[in-house]
């Protein structure tokens, strides 16, 4: 039991920072209905981003407080992917809106490739390892939990708040959705259609960003091609889910994290890829539009 | 300031190669309620959409308040004042009857929107009882309803009214042409309506047009078109609703 609520604990944290890059996916699908596959990567920049304000941080500043570097971390990721997936918006995919479906796909594998590649060259392709920022493990009744975990968890919870109140209670938020349901209309109501979607780009970016610090605060390390598992395994929660829902991004994020730590505890490691795939398959069998997706038909 | 409040002056619209506008003239002046009657596809939604530049004309010129808004965007045109409740209502079918509208406030930032709100619902009191339904779940009626008190909210200069009374009960299009002519007495706004039903939409307003294949063939007053054998035949007949 001990043992089971561990592994939860786990697939928890795992499941958060899969759910936090799940929306980015999901928020640029709704909004103009593409998968933009550069994703992955804009969260592996933010994880590029914060071990980079860390080597800086700490060589200026002996001694600076944890809490005070993460946050500055995370900070200068936002800032950095966000200004990055703006930059491919505005130049990559916009041209191609109203061109034939699979040019803006196309554009944003080329868009991976491109990124993924800029940080091999640029910061070599190794793996890079940040020291331990906080290790502190606490014992709650035989389960440990350590405070990474903490801090994963909580500012997910925090921002995934911050966010739902964007998307549902403020003006923006309508734009967004309503971008969404009617381009048109929303701009005959005076909506900047164009200035939404690189709205919806940079807080997409931001959230990845921010997810990408958690994970290099987590294992420790970051390299090149962390963009392609983590970003596909978001993706795949972002379908799981049911593309489109910001709920179903989230619950997406977390059933994914969960298989995955249940799975390499109970049965095989090697294959727990295989066995998240596999549920993806089993639930778009029997639900194509995924957990939260809503069907394609509606009345109008 | 002088002139008409919109020009519309030698106007070509085109869905790809098909010209669906060929050279439209028309004028409305501030103050007035203006109709807009023909047959299916004659391009009157083609005209309330190219005033709103979505699509843009390719040949000739939108003049509103003396601006020339022909290659304005979207967004920009809406933000001079210029709504439009459009063809098919476009309610946004997964936000509430009341986010719809505060959609149509979105122009001042929801600052009028208490007051405003009370107007509307006033107007259409099934909308108050429905607030928190989805768009999407209304019934034709109630998205036409819906539909132009969002534009409504906008406080606009100009409404433009694509068939309102679609689909829509003849007690309650006799509602609604009662409150144009109330908002268009009480407020001096301006309306440029398309309508199905012309008999209706010609004694309500001051002015009419009719268009055939893309340009217009006739103008007059109200009066003037509704005693004009040719419209009486092509578009009255079958009698007064
Ligand atoms: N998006 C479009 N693409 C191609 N052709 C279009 C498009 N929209 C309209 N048309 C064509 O343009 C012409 C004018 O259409 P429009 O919708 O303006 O007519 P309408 O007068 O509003 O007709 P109705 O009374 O049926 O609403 C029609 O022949 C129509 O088929
Ligand atoms: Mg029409």
């Amino acid at each position: 039991m001990q043992y089971f609520v561990q592994q939860l604990v786990n697939g928890l944290t795992l499941g958060s920072i899969y759910g936090m890059i799940a929306i980015g996916y999901t928020m640029v699908y709704g909004i103009i209905g593409m998968i933009n596959f550069a994703h992955g990567d804009i969260f592996m920049l933010g994880g590029f981003a914060a071990l980079i304000v860390f080597l800086v941080l700490t060589s200026l500043f002996a001694g600076v407080p944890v809490v005070l570097a993460l946050l500055v971390m995370m900070i200068v990721a936002m800032l950095t992917a966000a200004l990055w997936n703006w930059t491919i918006e505005k130049v990559a995919y916009r041209p191609l809106r109203g061109s034939f479906r699979l040019a803006p796909l196309i554009t944003a594998i080329g868009m991976s490739i491109a990124l993924s590649n800029f940080i091999q060259v640029t910061q070599g392709p190794r793996n890079k390892p940040i020291p331990p920022l906080v290790s502190s493990v606490y014992d709650v009744f035989g389960i440990s939990i350590s405070l990474k975990q903490i801090i994963i968890i909580a500012v997910t919870a925090i921002l995934l708040t911050i966010f739902w109140y964007i998307v549902n209670k403020t003006p923006l938020g309508r734009a967004q959705r309503a971008t969404e349901q009617d381009r048109k209309m929303a701009a005959l109501l005076g909506i900047d259609v164009d200035r939404t979607i690189s709205v919806t780009f940079i807080m997409g970016a931001a959230l990845a960003a921010v997810a990408g610090t958690m994970y290099l605060m987590y294992y420790g390390v970051v390299v090149f091609t962390d963009g392609f598992i983590p970003g596909v395994k978001a993706f795949t929660a972002a379908v799981l889910g049911g593309i489109g829902s910001l709920p179903g991004a989230v619950l997406g994020g977390l059933l994914i994290g969960l298989i995955e730590s249940l799975w390499s505890a109970y049965f095989s490691i090697d294959y727990k890829d295989v066995a998240t795939f596999s549920i993806l398959a089993i639930v778009l069998i029997f639900k194509p539009s995924g957990i939260l997706g809503r069907p394609e038909v509606e009345k109008v | 300031m002088s002139g008409p409040l919109l020009q519309v002056k030698s106007v070509e619209t085109y869905y790809g190669n098909i010209r669906a506008l060929g050279g439209v003239d028309v004028e409305v002046n501030s103050g007035e309620i203006v109709c807009l009657i023909g047959a299916n596809g004659a391009g009157k939604s083609t005209l309330m959409m190219t005033i709103c530049g979505s699509p843009q004309a390719r040949a000739g010129s939108v003049i509103f308040e003396g601006q020339d808004i022909t290659r304005m965007p979207t967004h920009e045109i809406a933000r001079l004042r210029i709504a439009q409740s459009p063809e098919g209502r476009r309610i946004f079918p997964r936000m509430t009857v009341f986010e719809n509208l505060q959609m149509g406030a979105s122009l001042d930032n929801l600052k009028y929107f208490d007051e405003d709100v009370e107007k509307i619902f006033t107007l259409f009191p099934r909308l108050k009882e429905r607030q928190m339904q989805r768009g999407g779940t209304l019934s034709g009626g109630e998205q036409q309803m819906l539909s132009i008190g969002r534009a409504l909210m906008a406080r606009p200069k100009l409404l433009l009214l694509d068939e309102p009374s679609l689909g829509l009960a003849p007690l309650i299009v006799k509602g609604i042409f009662e409150a144009i002519k109330k908002l268009n007495k009480e407020q001096g706004l301006t309306v440029f309506l398309v309508e199905q039903n012309a008999f209706g939409a010609l004694k309500l307003s001051d002015r009419g047009y009719v268009m055939v294949n893309g340009q217009v063939t006739m103008s007059g007053s109200g009066k003037e078109l509704l005693a004009n054998p040719e419209v009486r035949s092509a578009y009255l007949e079958g009698g007064r609703h």
